[in-house]
């Protein structure tokens, strides 16, 4: 236990403090990325739960940074605002149609994280090309669902919607299990259970049954 | 010191521009009541202040037309420049009635009444382009000239009422001519109506009260009415600002078929249009951009940025719209090539420079990213870069507004309650429009909602659309809600919420006895 805080604090956000090309994440995730953070140029693939893609944005769009989200049109954007998303920083082009791959190019030269959902019949090429220019403009890529060049996977391996009994209560807040695994520092997978509000649970949240749901915050409204 | 003016008046102006006949009974209505008819109307008994219902009883056959003041003064546009073609400096004072100095024209013509003819023929040439604006669709005559009087006097207000009359009062003369004449001429019902029931009921009657006295009693604006009754108008015309056209054209032969052919007309087009706003100590906060095609379309987009355009982003602009016109998807394309383009200046605001924010805001990222965000309205059109805007509602979709990127993001019915409303956490996905969903009992029937909102049977089992079924763990519901019962887009559902053992939940809604998956938590 003790080791474990040291290596956390060895490896801590602390040292990267003045790392510009580090895009912060929140709190939780910030504890299982490889570099407790988002590196500008990376391609990050996030799969399982568009709670965890909001949770991930949340935190750089706090800080400053501009997002786009391309092609995904049921993004719950009431949610995003209350994630903490920046709505007068978040582009939205829901349909970018067939020249998606032009309209990510181009955004990806300005903005500061771009999130594609890509088309079931896109093409492999496509794909490696723009983690290509993301990498060599210093943006985030941001790809929905699993997209093979991605640099690290964030995926939501197990999800719970809390707040629900038979016929009574309501949906109060989401746990999720969050797997992170890639190359490099993060070839070894890592795993941390998420509540709604972005905040790590206590490691013995997994075992959710009353005395778990009654520690878990409701998600705020902005 | 009153100086000599032209005025001309076309009476019931209204209603000519409205492109009724002179020989035809028609009237022009506003809040129910005429404001102007024509002379064969007049001849019928009815005048301004009519109620429709007795202008219809008079006669039955008149045509009656809604008052549109911005009607009105297009179709005496061409009338006003006919006028300031023969003397500059015109004042345009309402519909079909404008007044211009005089006296630097009846010097070089040689005399007032010269003028006045002169004046006349002018208006006279421009009456059919007048005519043509007002022409509806199906008129195949033109229209007789109509009625106009002009009328010089001393000042704006004399001289408007002496082109009633179509008279030329001769210089000092003015204080003479109006006396006769009722005070109901002056612009001011509360005070007309007070001088009526003092006895004053002509002008001269008015304007023998010493004006102090008129002062005191009747304040500054009695003053101001007593100095025009007595023929002192001191009112200068204020000339009309003349309408610059700001637009620049340019004409492609061979028709431009690739965007690469626009892209040096483009800059030229933008320095052009640029240097010209220039010159006239101007800026635009956006561009319309205009292409004819060899085969005949015309196809437009305007662009809009929040901050005067420089000549190299007016340049970005008219290239990425050519790309998006000549390269762009298939719908929007034109069919030929292009043989002319124009661009015109929007939004023109004063030249008056701009500063960059201390503290970079906007900022150098914004300006990136507008201008990236541009770029990709070029490609797929203003309305495909959408930003949201949070709002008023009670459904997660109706919650957020989307609004077109650069347009003022401004949400709607922030301000008032909306009782029923889904509570918080909002959805992650909202699914628009819903998918179809079906939803069992432990038995593998059909749950339904009764009328009374009482449910069949608990729900056991989920599935959306043509997928597997989905255990149900939890669920809550039936929340009605009723929306616009008023209206004929009226929506009744009941709403629920359910969670599954794979461990999402969904806010699903039940109306007409079909259920729908409107959001999910995932």
């Amino acid at each position: 236990m003790a080791l474990a805080a040291l290596q956390e604090v060895a490896r801590g956000p602390a040292r990267r403090a003045g790392d510009v090309r580090l895009l912060p994440v929140v709190s939780a995730l910030a504890a299982i990325l490889p570099e407790a953070g988002l590196r500008r140029g990376t391609t990050v693939g996030v799969s399982g739960s568009a709670s965890l893609l909001l949770t991930l944005l949340s935190g750089p769009s706090q800080a400053g940074a501009w997002c786009a989200v391309v092609g995904f049109a049921q993004l719950g954007l009431l949610a995003a605002a209350a994630t903490g998303i920046a709505l007068e920083r978040l582009a939205l082009i829901p349909g970018p149609g067939p020249r998606g791959p032009v309209v990510v190019a181009a955004l990806l030269a300005a903005m500061d994280i771009v999130v594609v959902c890509p088309p079931a019949r896109s093409r492999p090429a496509d794909g490696r090309r723009l983690t290509a220019r993301a990498r060599e403009r210093g943006t985030g890529l941001v790809a929905v669902g699993d997209w093979e060049a991605a640099d690290l996977r964030v995926t939501a391996v197990e999800r719970r919607w809390e707040g629900l009994g038979a016929g009574h209560g309501q949906v109060r807040a989401a746990n999720l299990l969050v797997e992170v695994s890639g190359r490099g520092a993060a070839r070894r997978p890592r795993r941390a259970w998420l509540s709604g509000t972005g905040e790590p649970l206590p490691s013995a949240a997994p075992d959710l049954g009353e005395a778990g749901a009654a520690r878990i915050r409701p998600i705020e409204v902005a | 010191m009153s100086v000599r003016m032209l005025a001309v008046h076309y009476p019931d102006w209204p209603v000519a521009a409205a492109g009724a006949a002179a020989e035809l009974p028609a009237a022009v209505l506003a809040a129910g009541r005429v404001v102007a008819a024509t002379p064969a109307a007049r001849a019928l008994g009815i005048g301004p202040g009519l109620r429709r219902r007795e202008a219809q009883a008079r006669c039955p056959g008149i045509v009656l037309e809604p008052d549109d003041p911005g009607r009105s003064a297009r179709v005496f546009e061409p009338l006003v420049v006919a006028v300031e073609s023969v003397i500059p400096g015109v004042e345009v004072r309402g519909p079909g009635e404008c007044v211009v100095p005089i006296r630097g024209a009846a010097r070089y013509f040689g005399g007032e009444e010269a003028a006045v003819g002169e004046v006349r023929r002018a208006l006279a040439v421009a009456w059919p382009a007048a005519d043509r604006l007002a022409g509806q669709a199906g008129a195949e005559s033109a229209r007789a000239l109509p009625r106009c009087g002009i009328g010089v006097a001393d000042g704006p207000f004399a001289a408007g009422v002496a082109a009633r009359t179509d008279i030329v009062v001769p210089p000092a003369g003015t204080a003479a001519f109006l006396a006769p004449l009722p005070v109901d001429l002056l612009d001011d019902d509360a005070l007309v109506d007070l001088l009526r029931r003092l006895g004053l009921v002509t002008l001269g009657s008015f304007a023998a009260l010493p004006a102090a006295d008129v002062a005191a009693r009747f304040g500054p604006a009695g003053g101001w009415a007593h100095r025009l009754a007595r023929g002192a108008d001191p009112r200068l015309a204020v000339a009309r600002e003349r309408p610059v056209d700001l637009g620049v054209v340019t004409a492609f032969d061979p028709p431009a078929e690739r965007a690469e052919q626009g892209a040096f007309a483009a800059r030229r087009l933008a320095e052009q249009a640029h240097d010209l706003l220039r010159a006239h100590g101007l800026a635009c906060t956006g561009i319309r951009i205009e292409a004819d095609t060899d085969g005949g379309e015309s196809h437009g987009r305007t662009w809009r940025h929040d901050g005067p355009l420089s000549a190299a982003a007016i340049t970005d602009r008219v290239r990425w719209q050519l790309d998006g016109w000549l390269i762009g998807i298939e719908v929007a394309r034109p069919t030929a090539g292009l043989v002319r383009l124009r661009v015109e200046p929007v939004g023109l605001l004063p030249a008056d420079g701009r500063q960059l924010g201390l503290w970079g805001e906007p900022g150098a990222a914004a300006g990136r990213v507008a201008r990236a965000l541009t770029r990709v309205q070029g490609l797929l059109g203003p309305d495909a870069v959408l930003t949201a805007v949070p709002a008023g509602g009670r459904d997660p979709a109706d919650r957020i507004r989307l609004v077109p990127w650069g347009e003022p993001r401004v949400g709607t019915g922030l301000d008032q309650p909306w009782p029923g409303v889904l509570p918080a956490p909002a959805p992650t996905l909202v699914h628009r429009p819903p998918l179809a969903a079906s939803v069992l009992d432990a038995d593998g029937e059909p749950v339904g909602v009764s009328a009374r909102c009482a449910l069949t049977a608990p729900p056991a089992r989920l599935a959306i659309g043509p997928g597997s079924l989905m255990a149900v763990t939890g669920w809550t519901g039936p929340w009605p809600v009723d929306e616009r019962w008023w209206e004929t887009d009226a929506r009744r559902r009941a709403r629920f919420q359910l969670s599954v053992e794979e461990g999402q939940a969904y806010l699903l809604a039940v109306a007409s006895g079909c259920w729908w998956v409107e959001a999910s938590y995932d």
